[in-house]
């Protein structure tokens, strides 16, 4: 038994060269909600994202240039934690990732407290992390980062691509209101939306900014007080189930008959609730997602492959995931170039991924700001009509990343107070 | 001040939905002493059986009207699943321990629950809107209001005025009173606490299952939206007294009308409405408005 | 004597930490140091449970602890974990002495719940204000120990035994409070609180003080916690906190002043393996831990440790 053990422990040594070339497999940790209310609309399409881009990528069936067989030749796992419970115990996963799980690097959160949390940890571990769908503007604007990325715009190109839309969509706009989450997200979108409006058409006035708690679900009072106010706008960042109460109780009422509806998430509600979404709702998708995003080969090939798999369209989380695992990709591989085709470091990743350009089924994906971490797109806002029982969007209008978002260096608040400057 | 018809109007509504989340948490706890936070999953089962239920009921396009009976049924069908099971099965062996311990154990039920609501019906939202829609509307104060929410306030009274009736009317209502007042003394002149206990538990939920599953048709059901409810049922319960069904009527109007105040005229209160309501009610009369007279051990 | 030997015992534990704590992987030494905020924590809670009321709110407590210490950091540049502890007990004793004075009347579950409104009061005020990052939250400005930045291999382990000096320094504290005649009053006031004032000793003043003491506790976990954590947000405030920290002190027992601490590493235990191992169903696999804990070991944790003595 002995003389076995010692010949399966020299094998093994023997063997460990040929391990350490690329063959290892890439061992990624992947974070985002799998229960509690941000579990359907956001981390579940997320999850269903992330298990087919990884597939075809092990299978090699990623289109050009994503073909090789998952990152540089080495197959990817996945380690998968859910994002649910309090800021300490998401730290505390991040911990086990890296330390006790030994992952190459993590690609997740959903939360903006989490991302907020996690980037210093990140950069104390030196983990190569890429948050993939979390909108705060702080993360890169607060401070700087080697480890830490972010491949989706934030969410200041959301307020600010409606507002835009808005002053198009209707002529004459002379007030608004805003129906949002009394929460960092909620308010930091109408803190936006604001500001932006009042920057585009001076002397604009506010009727009233509603700001129910996270998950109160019934809006009754908040649409009566709206609906009261007589505003041309109602701006709303509602998400999940508050969207859907929200349309579900305000429609009945015709809270968006008098006043043209703004929702900025819109797209995640636009399947579902097809036939209650009233026309000539302004919906956002958070970007060139969903009916949005260009038609590309990675688009054709995403939308088509997941739809397929999954019997539901890909909303924008599961977007900001593909292209997130994309980015990732083409950074792993360009390091890999550049040193000479061995797995590459964190750091040699990071440097490749810094100011990267690169395209996914969203379409161009430019790492231009907080000093090449964090990624700008241009989005795009449409008005909803029902087709049949389908909902689409017309009158799309898209607009440039450089409109939408603010030049690096430059903090959003900053940016649209001083009238967008470039 | 055309405000007002509006104002009065929401705060009702809003009242009859606490009042008819609320009620089932006092009586549990006016007859068992216990802290429920299982009350939470109820109202969760409720919605998700009722939004299914009645989704399935009318996707086969069944008569709508009766959706409404479905909604009932539903709640009604899921509370006898899981309500004996749970104090039948568990709680009956534990009602020696500390009030809080048996808090606690009804919490650890409850995440159980909401993990069980998770495997049986997934993540997804689910919604029913036809119910809400099916009765038109009416107007006040030139504001447009889905007849449905008289439902609610019809539900509301109900669920209120029968309670009272029972528990002051019937036989079986001032047996139940004799536990709630001295369960020790009770059981030794031959009233079946026991039974009692399983009967009040399984009601007071059935309650609560009832309030979800109408609400319902006016949101989209999705996970972690019992959590919610719990925190509010108790502000109300012990504003208006634990174990007091008047008391939770009061408790649940006077939140509803300063939370439909707040939101009128000064929005940005509205997170702390409840909570301050509850401190300062607690502050004047620390047991609540009607609490139950309890006498005092020397 | 068992007096030394509770002393014993916490002296070894401490001496345990700061020789083994060297050959313990980092993602342990910051499980331990979490341990140990909410160990305080629960202490504090254990002292209030002693006299038959429970705070559904020492989150609150928790909450000033961290924001005070976060505060200093973000505003003065005070980054040392002792005066960062030391800025959360003061702050978090000073509300106490406040709000005790309210709080003192109150028995059973209107005292857990009016403890509860007041924390979500915080709460509210903390997801109102924007100054304070609102539920996105603050980062916390490294630690430092004694105005040394320890090197990055050795923060955990600084900082970890910075955590044990805290936790059983302020159990031993505890330990000795409780051999007091006011430290003694709280089973008797749980039992008949008439009785008590009859012998001539006041209740609400007992209550206050252990009030006070029982926040001053949360309020160094909750700063321990910030700047472990490196992250402060309002949920700290929330009651779901509260929950967990009310768990922590029915896992461990009102056996010893040790027991919060076991109870916060067990409790910290299955919940990362809930999380490892049923990432999609970890709420019912620590519902069942804990029912399970409830319903077989009902004294506590403590309750394996001690043999009851049968009279």
């Amino acid at each position: 038994m002995r003389e076995l053990k010692k010949l399966a422990i020299g094998g093994l040594i023997a063997l460990a060269p040929l391990g350490a070339m690329a063959q290892a497999p890439v061992k990624i940790g992947v974070v985002m909600f799998l229960s509690g209310p941000a579990a359907s609309p956001f981390g579940v399409p997320a999850k269903n994202a992330a298990d087919f881009v990884f597939d075809e990528l092990n299978a090699g069936k990623g289109p050009a240039p994503y073909g090789k067989v998952g990152f540089g030749g080495s197959k990817i796992e996945t380690v998968v934690i859910d994002e649910a419970g309090s800021t300490t115990t998401q730290v505390t996963e991040f911990r086990n990732l890296v330390q006790r799980q030994n992952v190459d690097l993590v690609i997740g959160y959903i939360s903006s407290g989490n991302c907020l949390a996690i980037a210093p940890v990140a950069e104390e571990l030196k983990k190569f992390t890429n948050l993939f769908d979390c909108g705060t503007p702080r993360i890169f604007e607060d401070a700087s980062y080697k480890y830490v990325f972010r491949t989706s715009p934030t969410a200041t190109m959301d307020s600010v691509g409606a507002a835009l839309y808005v002053k198009e969509a209707k002529r004459g706009i002379k007030s608004i209101a805003g129906l949002n989450q009394n929460y960092a997200w909620g308010q930091d979108s109408w803190n936006d939306f604001e500001a932006s409006m009042k920057q585009l058409v001076p002397g604009i006035e506010v009727k009233t900014s509603q700001m129910p708690k996270l998950f109160a679900g019934q809006y009754n009072a908040e649409i009566s007080a709206l609906l009261g106010s007589g505003a041309d706008v109602v701006h709303s960042s509602f998400w999940d189930g508050d969207l859907e109460a929200l349309i579900l109780q305000g429609s009945p009422r015709g809270l968006f008959d008098k006043s043209l509806g703004v929702l900025t998430t819109g797209e995640t509600a636009m399947h579902k609730l097809a036939a209650q979404i009233p026309d000539g709702t302004v919906l956002g998708a958070r970007g060139p997602f969903g009916p949005y995003a260009p038609d590309n080969a990675y688009n054709r090939w995403f939308s088509k492959g997941y739809e397929a798999r999954f019997k539901a369209p890909p909303n924008y989380a599961s977007y900001q995931m593909a292209q997130a695992i994309l980015g990732t990709k083409a950074a792993w591989e360009k390091a890999m170039a550049a040193n000479g085709g061995k797995r590459p470091t964190n750091e040699e990743v990071g440097a490749a991924l810094e100011r990267l350009s690169f395209e996914g089924p969203g379409g161009v994906v430019r790492m231009a700001n907080g000093k090449g971490h964090q990624a700008i797109m241009e989005t795009a806002y449409g008005t909803t009509k029902l087709v049949g029982d389908k909902l689409t969007v017309i009158n799309v209008q898209r607009y440039p990343a450089e409109t939408v978002n603010p030049p690096d260096g430059v903090t959003s608040t900053d940016w649209i107070k001083s009238g967008f400057k470039k | 001040m055309d405000q007002i018809g509006p104002v009065v109007v929401d705060g009702i509504i809003y009242s009859a939905w606490l009042f008819i989340a609320a009620v089932g948490l006092t009586l549990i706890y006016g007859v068992m002493k216990i802290v429920n936070v299982t009350h939470g999953s109820f109202y969760a089962l409720g919605a998700y059986a009722g939004a299914s239920a009645a989704g399935a009921w009318l996707a086969r396009g069944y008569p709508p009207m009766l959706s409404y009976a479905v909604l009932l049924l539903a709640a009604v069908l899921v509370t006898l699943v899981f309500a004996p099971l749970i104090e039948r099965g568990l709680l009956r062996f534990m009602y020696a321990k500390d009030e809080v311990v048996i808090l606690l154990i009804t919490y650890a039920l409850f995440l159980i629950l909401e993990d069980t609501i998770k495997l049986i019906w997934g993540v997804d939202p689910y919604f029913v809107a036809q119910p809400y829609a099916l009765l038109g509307s009416f107007e006040i104060g030139g504001l447009r209001y889905p007849t449905y929410n008289l439902i609610l306030v019809g539900l509301a009274l109900v669920s209120g005025g029968g309670l009272a009736w029972i528990l002051r009317g019937t036989r079986v209502g001032k047996l139940l009173l004799t536990v709630i007042h001295d369960p020790e003394m009770s059981r030794a002149m031959g009233v079946n606490v026991g039974r009692f206990y399983l009967v009040t538990f399984t009601f007071g939920s059935m309650l609560a299952a009832i309030a979800g599953s109408f609400t319902a048709p006016t949101v989209s059901v999705v996970p972690g939206l019992g959590v919610d409810v719990i925190v509010l049922s108790f502000a109300v319960v012990v504003i208006g007294g634990l174990g007091s069904v008047p008391g939770a009527a009061l408790g649940a109007v006077i939140v509803g009308l300063a939370r439909s105040v707040s939101v009128h005229y000064m929005p940005q209160v509205e997170l702390f409405v409840i909570y301050s309501v509850m401190a300062v009610v607690l502050a004047f009369r620390p047991r609540g408005l009607f609490s139950l007279v309890e006498p005092r051990r020397i | 004597m068992k007096r030394d030997r509770m002393l014993f015992l916490l002296g070894a534990a401490l001496a345990a930490v700061i020789a083994g704590g060297p050959l313990l992987p980092q993602w342990a030494l910051f499980i331990l140091t979490i341990a140990f905020a909410q160990g305080l924590v629960a202490l504090g809670l254990m002292l209030l449970l002693r006299a038959g009321l429970v705070s559904f709110g020492q989150a609150l407590y928790y909450c000033i602890g961290a924001y005070t210490a976060g505060g200093l950091g973000r505003a003065f540049g005070v980054s040392d974990v002792f005066l960062q502890m030391i800025a959360g007990a003061a702050m978090a004793a000073l509300v106490a002495f406040v709000l005790g004075f309210l709080l003192a009347k109150y028995r059973g579950i209107f005292f857990g719940l009016l403890s509860l409104a007041l924390s979500m009061i915080l709460y509210g005020l903390i997801v109102k204000s924007e100054a304070l990052g609102s539920t996105d939250g603050l980062n916390v400005a490294r630690s430092t120990l004694f105005g040394v930045r320890p090197a990055a291999d050795w923060v955990r382990y600084a900082v970890a035994v910075a955590a044990a000096f805290a936790g059983l320094g302020a159990a031993t504290l505890v330990h000795l409070f409780l051999k007091t005649p006011l430290g003694r009053l709280a089973p008797a006031i749980k039992d008949n609180e008439i009785r008590v004032e009859y012998m001539g000793a006041s209740v609400r003043y007992a209550i206050h003080v252990q009030y006070v003491i029982a926040a001053t506790l949360a309020g160094v976990g909750g700063a321990l916690a910030a700047t472990t954590v490196g992250h402060i947000d309002p949920e700290m405030a929330y009651w779901t906190t509260s929950g967990e920290f009310i768990f922590i002190a029915i896992l461990a027992g009102t056996g010893s002043v040790l027991a919060p601490f076991l109870g916060a590493l067990l409790f910290g235990a299955i919940h990362g393996l809930a999380y490892d191992l049923s990432p999609h169903t970890w709420q019912m696999s620590l519902g069942t831990a804990l029912l399970l804990v409830i319903v077989f070991l009902p004294e506590g944790l403590w309750s394996l440790f001690v043999r009851r003595r049968t009279a």
